[in-house]
């Protein structure tokens, strides 16, 4: 095994990780604000990548197209929010989850009906293909490096939201106490569709990023969802910091695994026994990651006690 | 609680009705369907121990139907195979008894619950929902990874098991062996809503402090829940995979686990019956609405939505016009 090929797997796994941090910093924002669990934050995800690939199809232009999947996203979750969502604040998480379930049947039946079962495609522009050359002779794609920038960036922009902007205090004060920044003169219904198109934008960005990777297709938001989900409960939920560490920590611990497990077990047994046990283990790593951490910290690394 | 009982006894009977007309019309199609049913509202029976009395909102019970489904498949593609399972330490060979099978299913269930149950409790509220549906999916990709059962691809087994004195390839036979599991399993659950353990877990969920404070442990009530929560479901995933004579890593996807908790839902939580009108409204809708459109699922998300925003207290709930005490 050589070092190029392990220090490849470690951006792949980066990139990974920013790509989680994009869906997992929603979730776990709207569940910290509006202590609402979102089980069709993955649809929101898909509608991004179905509105990217289509505008790309219709345009040509990548730049048109993440935008497309910004505002679809961020239109679908505000319409979502208002007509659905809104009622479910004052539920008990039961109600949220199957409300949100009944969401997902319906956004991808819809889907499905619209764009058909065959997955689209979204090409990687031209000025983003290709290889490029690392320090150290090392051939990485571009656009991969371009997404982990891309995400890096989002997520200082996030932070720097959280902490510096009036809306940043108004998010931090509603996951203090909603009914004291309400008597404060804060509109808190607006606020919440403001989180929540907010955190929709960022699932519709990761799906169109991600959506030049792989194939456009229905149901490819759950997956990722339930990633998002194993991501804030090794962070601790609410908590922006722990969704970005609890990314990269997934990210690179499923890829590692995938790469260096089969490789180990090469080591004691035969190599087809150890590709299989090698492969079965590493798609069981991350939540044997999430169940260690469970057991030291049962709220997470940054979750309040 | 006198029109409930009326409308369970209404339910029961319908559902050991309905076959029998058919097979007496000879419509093997609706008996299936009817089995179907069965074994889905057993599995929803499973569920609504923890769900509904116990207030775990479990989003992996998927895990234990594929369990189930997984040690009938495993067993029976030994013994369709005549190879053993393991020579070592003990010889260890496949079975087509239904029997068996159940033991097998049950116990391997149990101990994932077991295993699930004793992580997952030591949280509660969305970190139990968003955990168990982690592992929900450890259970799938693991399915999927591994090759010597068929991966992706599932595993086909070509004669339904066997059950002594019975022929199990009739479907008014399989469908009795099932309505009858099914009835047992109501039976147990009402004794159980009713015992001390049940009383003290449904304290448990409505005000915990408290029943610490009387000196009960609410984590092995909840653990105990869980396991025999996961025990029922596994059981049901192991008819169900009888039914098809077939299983898969679906078995174990998170969709199935949604599903079961529909099922609870739509016909009222931590009501007894509750999971048999919740899976006879989903198998009714599934068959008809599937039948006019082939995005059934639009329409099933659409009824599912109205259920949780304006009928709360489920379709029993709407019926009977009672709403079971949720806190």
């Amino acid at each position: 095994m050589s070092l190029i090929l392990f220090i490849e797997q470690m951006l792949n796994g980066l990139q990974f990780g920013v790509m989680l941090f994009l869906m997992a910093a929603g979730l776990t924002l709207i569940f910290g604000v509006m202590g609402l669990i979102n089980l069709a934050h993955g649809s929101l995800y898909m509608i991004g990548a179905f509105a990217a690939a289509w505008v790309a199809g219709l345009t040509g232009s990548f730049v048109l197209a993440l935008i497309a999947a910004l505002a679809a996203a961020a239109a679908a979750g505000a319409l979502v929010e208002v007509v659905v969502i809104r009622r479910l604040y004052a539920r008990d998480h039961l109600d949220q989850v199957l409300a949100t379930f009944a969401l997902i049947l319906m956004f991808s039946e819809g889907t499905r009906w619209v764009f058909g079962s065959f997955p689209l495609f979204l090409e990687i522009p031209p000025y983003l293909s290709g290889p490029v050359r690392l320090p150290g002779g090392i051939q990485y794609p571009l656009y991969r490096l371009a997404i982990i920038v891309a995400g890096l960036i989002v997520a200082a922009g996030l932070f720097a939201l959280i902490a510096r902007t009036r809306i940043g205090i108004q998010i931090r004060a509603g996951e203090a106490d909603r009914e004291m920044i309400g008597a404060l003169g804060v509109n808190i219904a607006a606020l919440y569709t403001v989180v929540f198109a907010l955190g929709a934008a960022l699932a519709g960005l990761a799906g169109a990023l991600i959506g030049a990777i792989q194939s456009v297709q229905v149901g490819m938001g759950e997956p990722v969802l339930i990633l998002a989900f194993v991501v804030i409960v090794i962070g601790g939920i609410g908590s922006i910091k722990g969704a970005l560490v609890g990314a990269l920590l997934v990210g690179l611990t499923d890829t590692m695994g995938r790469f260096l497990l089969p490789v180990a077990f090469a080591q004691v047994m035969a190599p087809a026994a150890a590709t299989a046990v090698g492969s079965a283990l590493a798609s069981m790593a991350i939540y044997i990651l999430m169940a260690l951490v469970l057991i030291f910290r049962p709220r997470g690394l940054y979750g309040v006690a | 609680m006198r029109a409930e009982t009326l409308l369970n006894a209404c339910v029961l009977l319908a559902l050991a009705a309905v076959p029998l007309w058919a097979w007496v019309a000879d419509e093997p199609f609706t008996i299936t369907l009817a089995t179907r049913l069965a074994i889905l509202a057993l599995a929803g029976v499973g569920l609504n121990l923890a769900l509904g009395l116990g207030g775990l909102v479990s989003l992996g019970h998927a895990v234990f139907f594929g369990i189930g489904g997984y040690a009938m498949g495993v067993l029976a593609s030994h013994a369709q195979s005549y190879t053993p399972l393991t020579d070592w330490p003990v010889l260890i060979e496949g079975t087509k008894s239904m029997p068996v099978i159940w033991l097998v299913a049950m116990g391997a269930s149990g101990l994932a619950a077991l295993a699930i149950g004793a992580l997952s409790l030591r949280t509660s509220g969305v970190y139990f929902i968003m955990i168990t549906l982690a592992f929900g999916q450890m259970f799938y990709y693991f399915a999927i990874s591994w090759p010597a059962y068929g991966g992706e691809d599932g595993l086909s087994i070509y004669v339904r098991n066997g059950f002594p004195g019975l022929n199990t390839l009739d479907p008014i036979q399989f469908f009795a062996l099932c309505y009858a599991i099914l009835a047992l399993a109501l039976w147990a659950m009402a004794r159980l809503m009713r015992s001390a353990f049940g009383l003290a877990l449904v304290a448990a969920r409505q005000n915990a402090a408290r029943v610490e404070a009387v000196g009960i442990a609410p984590y092995r009530l909840r653990l105990v829940a869980f396991v025999l929560s996961g025990m029922i479901t596994g059981l049901a995933g192991a008819l169900f995979a009888d039914l098809n004579r077939f299983v898969s890593p679906v078995m174990f996807s998170w969709q199935t686990s949604g599903e079961i908790i529909v099922f609870v839902i739509l016909g009222g939580v931590a009501r007894l019956y509750g999971p048999v009108v919740g899976a006879a409204v989903f198998v009714l809708l599934e068959h008809f609405l599937g039948g006019l459109s082939e995005f059934w699922h639009i329409w099933l998300g659409a009824v599912l939505l109205g259920v949780v925003l304006f009928a709360r207290g489920g379709i029993i709930g709407l019926v009977v016009g009672r709403e079971v005490r949720r806190d």
